[in-house]
């Protein structure tokens, strides 16, 4: 299965899906920018969403934690997404609750201008966290968990804006991974950082998935090549490929998606 | 910094040094079955191949995947193109293998006497020897050993040269028969071909070391 074709659900495979995508259409006022998405994400992988600006990647990305909320004129027009098989768009469900355990992490590291530690310690600390103990433990697993704790441990009460941007984005991570999500959505998370800044995000985001689920928009066809067990295709808002990694880029069905990886579009 | 994929140019380079082995014992064992009207020897190197072609199939799709999805640069992306390069050489090898065995059958199917056949396992020697210098100059990246194994491929080509004469100009000397002659002439000629392959397995070791040729 590799497009999303109506009837058809662009498959995950023999994995569990956590998320899953039915008939999903989505616009910004008048303007549809998601058509008829049908695709199930699974549960512990890394999934990368390619494909040429303003495709609806990173729309579609951020309905699974609702930052599209935030837009006063985007709208569903249709369709559902369950994530542990609760429609996260039902009228109950608690929009702040599901940004904890959906994190996300965005294009441009967005550290606060605290401290290293606080950084960390802030989503527990406006969850009612104040043991110290308690919140020591988890800067520290944090950031053990996103490979910076040799890198700072020796210096937690120093201001984040102070780190490089590598170790920046990487802080970021490790703040999303404090209160305990269930998935992380990734907006193109490399992209303003050097190569080995970006090569230890990689093997970062290689390691989180062994207990996390990983959803990553990425311009880099390399990246996605290199760090997805999966990648979908999107191409003017709609679904166009979505299979096992190896496949879409060693032998695409689509002769859009063969186009856009080779690089010959349009 | 090691990369998360790092383990699957290990991986690769193992089973280039498996089909290395095979492809060397094959030939090893189809010579010596030759050597001693040995059937059980000959059957034994005809079953190696099947495993030596797959092997040949998993290097190459292992290569693919590795040029689409790692993005390989520098002297990973030569040991990618080696390891292509190579895997085919190797299957070559135990194809050559393969045919020595077919003919050796063929030399015991007829009368089962191989006559004079000091040159052919002294070729034997040689090629085989060679290979496993080759291999050796793959997994120790030994330069030395990789130019050592080109130079040696000349003496293959003589004694190989000496059996043709032999064999066919001189064919009364050999007290043989004619169609045994013939097997023996295209044995020397198989032979030969996987001293070929070796040195070329060794010229792309030199061009992975080296970076060039």
């Amino acid at each position: 299965m590799s497009t999303s074709t109506p009837s058809k659900i662009a498959g995950a495979g023999t994995g569990t899906p956590i998320i899953k995508i039915r008939d999903f259409d989505f616009a910004y006022g008048d303007s549809q920018a998601l058509f008829n998405i049908n695709m199930d994400i699974n549960q512990k992988e890394v999934t990368a969403f390619i494909g040429p600006s303003g495709c609806g990647k990173s729309t579609f990305l951020r309905c699974f934690n609702r930052m599209n909320d935030l837009i006063e004129i985007a709208r569903i027009k249709s369709g559902k997404i369950k994530i542990s098989d609760v429609n996260i768009y039902d009228k109950d469900v608690d929009v702040i609750e599901l940004r904890k355990h959906v994190g996300m992490v965005f294009q441009k590291s967005n550290p606060f201008p605290k401290s290293i530690y606080d950084n960390i310690a802030y989503g527990l600390r406006i969850q009612g966290v104040k043991k110290k103990s308690e919140l020591d433990q988890v800067v520290e697993r944090c950031l053990r968990s996103a490979a910076l704790w040799d890198e700072v441990k020796d210096r937690l009460g120093e201001s984040a804006l102070g780190m490089s941007g590598g170790q920046q984005q990487r802080l970021c991570i490790a703040r999303a991974l404090a209160v305990r999500p269930k998935i992380l959505l990734m907006d193109e998370p490399c992209s303003a950082l050097d190569p080995i800044a970006t090569a230890k995000v990689e093997e970062l985001i290689h390691e989180l998935k062994k207990d996390y689920t990983i959803v990553i928009v990425t311009h880099s066809m390399q990246q996605a090549a290199r760090v997805s067990d999966r990648t979908a295709f999107f191409y003017l808002g709609k679904l166009i490929e979505y299979g096992q990694t190896d496949q879409i880029f060693m032998n695409p069905r689509d002769p859009q998606t063969e186009a856009y990886i080779s690089g010959r579009f349009g | 910094m090691k990369r998360f994929y790092q383990h699957e140019l290990e991986d690769l380079r193992t089973k280039l040094i498996l089909i290395g082995e095979k492809a060397n014992e094959a030939a090893r064992i189809a010579v010596d079955g030759f050597l001693e009207n040995d059937l059980g020897k000959i059957n034994q190197a005809l079953a190696l191949d099947d495993a030596i072609d797959a092997l040949e199939v998993e290097i190459d799709q292992a290569s693919v995947r590795y040029i689409t999805l790692r993005s390989p640069v520098s002297s990973d992306v030569r040991f990618i193109l080696v390891a292509i390069k190579a895997s085919h050489d190797l299957e070559r090898a135990g194809d050559e293998a393969h045919s020595i065995a077919l003919r050796a059958k063929e030399i015991l199917a007829c009368d089962g006497r191989s006559g004079d056949t000091v040159t052919i396992a002294q070729m034997s020697l040689l090629s085989c020897s060679m290979m496993t210098d080759a291999i050796s100059a793959l997994v120790e990246e030994d330069v030395e050993l990789a130019k050592a194994v080109i130079v040696r491929d000349k003496k293959v080509n003589e004694l190989h040269q000496q059996n043709f004469e032999t064999l066919t100009i001189g064919a009364h000397e050999d007290g043989t028969e004619t169609p045994t002659r013939f097997q023996k002439v295209f044995i020397s000629k198989s032979i030969e071909r996987i001293a070929d392959h070796a040195k070329n397995l060794a010229e792309e070791v030199i061009y992975l070391l080296e970076g060039a040729k």
